[in-house]
């Protein structure tokens, strides 16, 4: 075990896949010598040549292009995207590409070695560019998959997973938390399921749903819920597609109750795809509406930034709602 | 430690603007449409072999088009694309290549795959979409993709195997393999962001790719002159540090001679090539669309006279290797083949109703699994309604 933070997770993730698989090839906008712009791929070229760790030139539409065509081939291709707000003009290579090249081909060719990595979120004082949650423009596409960790321990064991997984997977990483999470990583090579929401904390009243940088969010408005007490049961998602239906139903049966928070716009938001899913399974196990707590429907904004944001305390005051309804 | 790139231009002191003038692009033609050779014109690396099998593709691809599209205006298929007018463009660079060197085409180059050996009948089951179709009757006709052949799936958004061509030549660079790619696509899709991201990306990464530009003067109705306004795709390579060249592309053996020499700069040099095949869809775009909207017959038969496949034939019966008689027995051998695989395709099944869900990720979720489960519950509900699968699930 050793003390790391999540860029360092992500970096020590990459640096286990390239040491134990030839194949594994790191690319995108500087990456190479300078480690990238937040460092995740720090000393990769050093140790494993500039032919499997470089730079790309400044094309996101390429970049995701050139990785189809590298994965199609047989190899590991971990593309990053600089922002997560740059992957649009990559948008027809992965929508129309990375995620129908098997279907489209009945298996002949795939793209099952390609890995999508690139930061998400708000909080760093991005404004409209370097804020977005863009991961609902992605589960509502077949063939992709979609994971979101929260933390150092989970980025690790996620990204090894995802970048060993035969499908094409896009790996969003909280860059709010790439410093500022900090735990305890095991050294050695471990994958955390694909798939498998995670029970970080069991509850009884309320079933309260998340990904990524939100479940710190979500931990406080729980722990101020639990003062009043509200027995809160936190999961995290950590796969959007495929997501884990029946983890999520199990909880809400046993609560009744389901707050489902993200950073993302309302509209469109992941969220409404859980909600019609849950009152689906659940309906008459449900003993408030499903909430909602997400980012408002406009951009994301640069000077009201901390009024945009779903915090602990509109998730604090939605848990309380729900409960009492 | 900076590695940018120092130009070694002369300085000047007063504006000087450069402009297309300053960069002629020739064209390689070597075969006169009677079948002789130009003066002094260097020919490719051909035998007799080589040649019929070319020549044995061209015919193939002729009759299989003709018929194709009397089949889809019969309501046999719903969708088809000829490559009549191109055969030399496609099959002619194909023929440069070793049999596992990646083809990423566009979509109007069957011929490349005919040419490594694609079997008429799984012609035929992509195009009926049956369940014997390699693509498990997944894309419309003419979205042929096969491993075996290395001839990767063809997809519909124009130019996205640009960059993966970047991409999959890397990978052969990688292995240290005696390979390439060859890419093929339209004047029209070099408009696409993909053709400047890939071609960009090939000359930075040096990568062992062949990017094959089929200038057949129209993209759907929108003339070559609408496209853009330089001197065509050639000298756009130039720019991001390519090698190219352009050639007559209703030349087979000009197209031959340039691929073969793009394929040594490619596979020993690492040097990535573009090749501008100027030459003339003399078909519609597709069988949804009708030219006579968009060009004169004139323009049309002006090119008809510049035909690729006889062009190429009488250069073979200068070379004594083939005589009018074989000529009319091959293509009467052919279109009776293409009718019957054609007959016989017809007949086949629709891929089975478990293959909707499979290959969408390398095993099916359960929340596809549970898709399928209701759907099959609703045709049993209403057999007459699918008639294409209820059947088969009642036998399960």
């Amino acid at each position: 075990m050793s003390n790391m933070n999540l860029l360092q997770a992500v970096n020590n993730a990459l640096d286990i896949a390239m040491d134990k698989d030839s194949k594994v090839v790191c690319f995108g906008e500087d990456v190479g010598h300078f480690g990238g712009v937040f460092r995740a791929t720090s000393r990769l070229q050093e140790k494993y040549g500039k032919n499997r760790c470089f730079n790309t030139p400044l094309t996101e539409q390429g970049i995701i292009g050139f990785a189809n065509g590298l994965a199609s081939g047989g190899h590991k291709a971990i593309a990053e995207i600089q922002f997560a707000d740059y992957i649009f003009p990559a948008f027809d290579q992965i929508v129309n590409e990375a995620a129908k090249f098997r279907y489209r081909s009945g298996n002949e060719f795939n793209v099952g070695g390609l890995t999508i990595r690139s930061p998400y979120g708000g909080g760093i004082h991005g404004g409209l560019y370097h804020s977005q949650s863009p991961e609902a423009y992605f589960t509502g596409t077949p063939g992709l998959k979609v994971v979101i960790p929260r933390n150092p321990y989970q980025a690790k064991g996620l990204l090894l997973a995802s970048i060993r997984d035969d499908n094409p997977v896009i790996f969003f990483e909280p860059k709010r938390l790439y410093r500022a999470s900090t735990g305890e990583v095991p050294e050695e090579d471990y994958e955390l399921p694909i798939g498998k929401a995670d029970i970080m904390q069991e509850g009884s009243d309320i079933t309260v749903l998340g990904w990524g940088a939100q479940m710190e969010v979500l931990e406080k408005a729980v722990e101020m819920a639990a003062a009043d007490g509200i027995s809160c049961e936190l999961i995290d998602l950590r796969t959007l597609m495929p997501w884990d239906v029946e983890t999520v139903s199990r909880s809400v049966q046993k609560t009744g109750r389901l707050l489902i928070s993200h950073e993302a716009p309302l509209s469109g938001g992941f969220a409404g795809e859980i909600a019609a899913t849950i009152q689906d399974t659940s309906f008459l196990y449900l003993e408030a509406p499903i909430a909602r707590v997400t980012g408002l429907d406009t951009p994301f904004p640069l000077a009201h930034d901390k009024e945009y944001m779903p915090d602990h305390l509109k998730n604090y005051e939605a848990i309380k709602r729900s409960v009492s309804f | 430690m900076s590695t940018s790139k120092q130009s070694e231009a002369p300085v000047v002191h007063r504006p000087v603007f450069i402009d297309g003038s300053d960069l002629t692009t020739p064209t390689l033609k070597i075969l006169r449409q009677d079948g002789s050779l130009y003066e002094g014109a260097e020919l490719p690396d051909i035998d007799q072999t080589l040649a019929l099998k070319i020549y044995d593709t061209f015919l193939f691809i002729r009759a299989l088009d003709e018929r194709m599209v009397a089949a889809q205006r019969q309501g046999r298929i719903s969708f088809y694309m000829t490559e009549v007018g191109e055969e030399a463009a496609d099959i002619g660079s194909t023929a440069a290549l070793a049999h596992d060197d990646m083809i990423m085409a566009q979509y109007r180059e069957q011929g490349a795959l005919a040419f490594r050996g694609f079997p008429l009948q799984q012609f035929m089951n992509q195009m009926f979409s049956n369940e014997k179709d390699l693509g498990k009757g997944r894309q419309m006709p003419i979205h042929y993709g096969c491993r075996e052949l290395n001839y990767m799936t063809i997809s519909s958004p124009l130019g996205t195997q640009l960059p993966q061509a970047v991409g999959y030549a890397y990978g052969y660079k990688l292995e240290e393999k005696d390979n390439c790619v060859i890419c093929y696509f339209g004047e029209g899709a070099a408009s696409e962001g993909d053709f400047h991201a890939a071609i960009n990306m090939a000359g930075v990464f040096k990568v062992p790719a062949i990017f094959f530009c089929r200038n057949n003067g129209y993209a759907i109705s929108t003339p070559s002159s609408q496209q853009f306004a330089g001197d065509g795709i050639a000298p756009r390579a130039i720019a991001y540090g390519l090698k190219a060249i352009r050639v007559d592309g209703n030349d087979v053996l000009a197209v031959l001679k340039a691929t073969q020499e793009a394929r040594k700069l490619a596979v020993e040099h690492n040097q990535p090539v573009l090749i501008e095949a100027m030459t003339y869809r003399l078909g519609a775009h597709s069988t949804s669309d009708d030219p006579s909207g968009y060009r004169s017959k004139k323009e049309e038969e002006k090119w008809r006279e510049k035909d690729p496949v006889l062009r190429f034939k009488n250069w073979l019966i200068q070379q004594g290797w083939w005589t009018e008689e074989q000529d009319q027995d091959v293509s009467d051998a052919k279109r009776k083949a293409v009718m019957a695989a054609m007959k016989e395709a017809e007949k086949v099944a629709a891929p089975h109703l478990d293959d909707l869900i499979t290959d969408v990720y390398d095993t099916p979720p359960k929340h596809l699994q549970d898709q399928l489960a209701a759907l099959k519950a609703h045709i049993r509900q209403y057999p007459d309604a699918y008639p294409k699968t209820a059947g088969r699930l009642d036998n399960e």
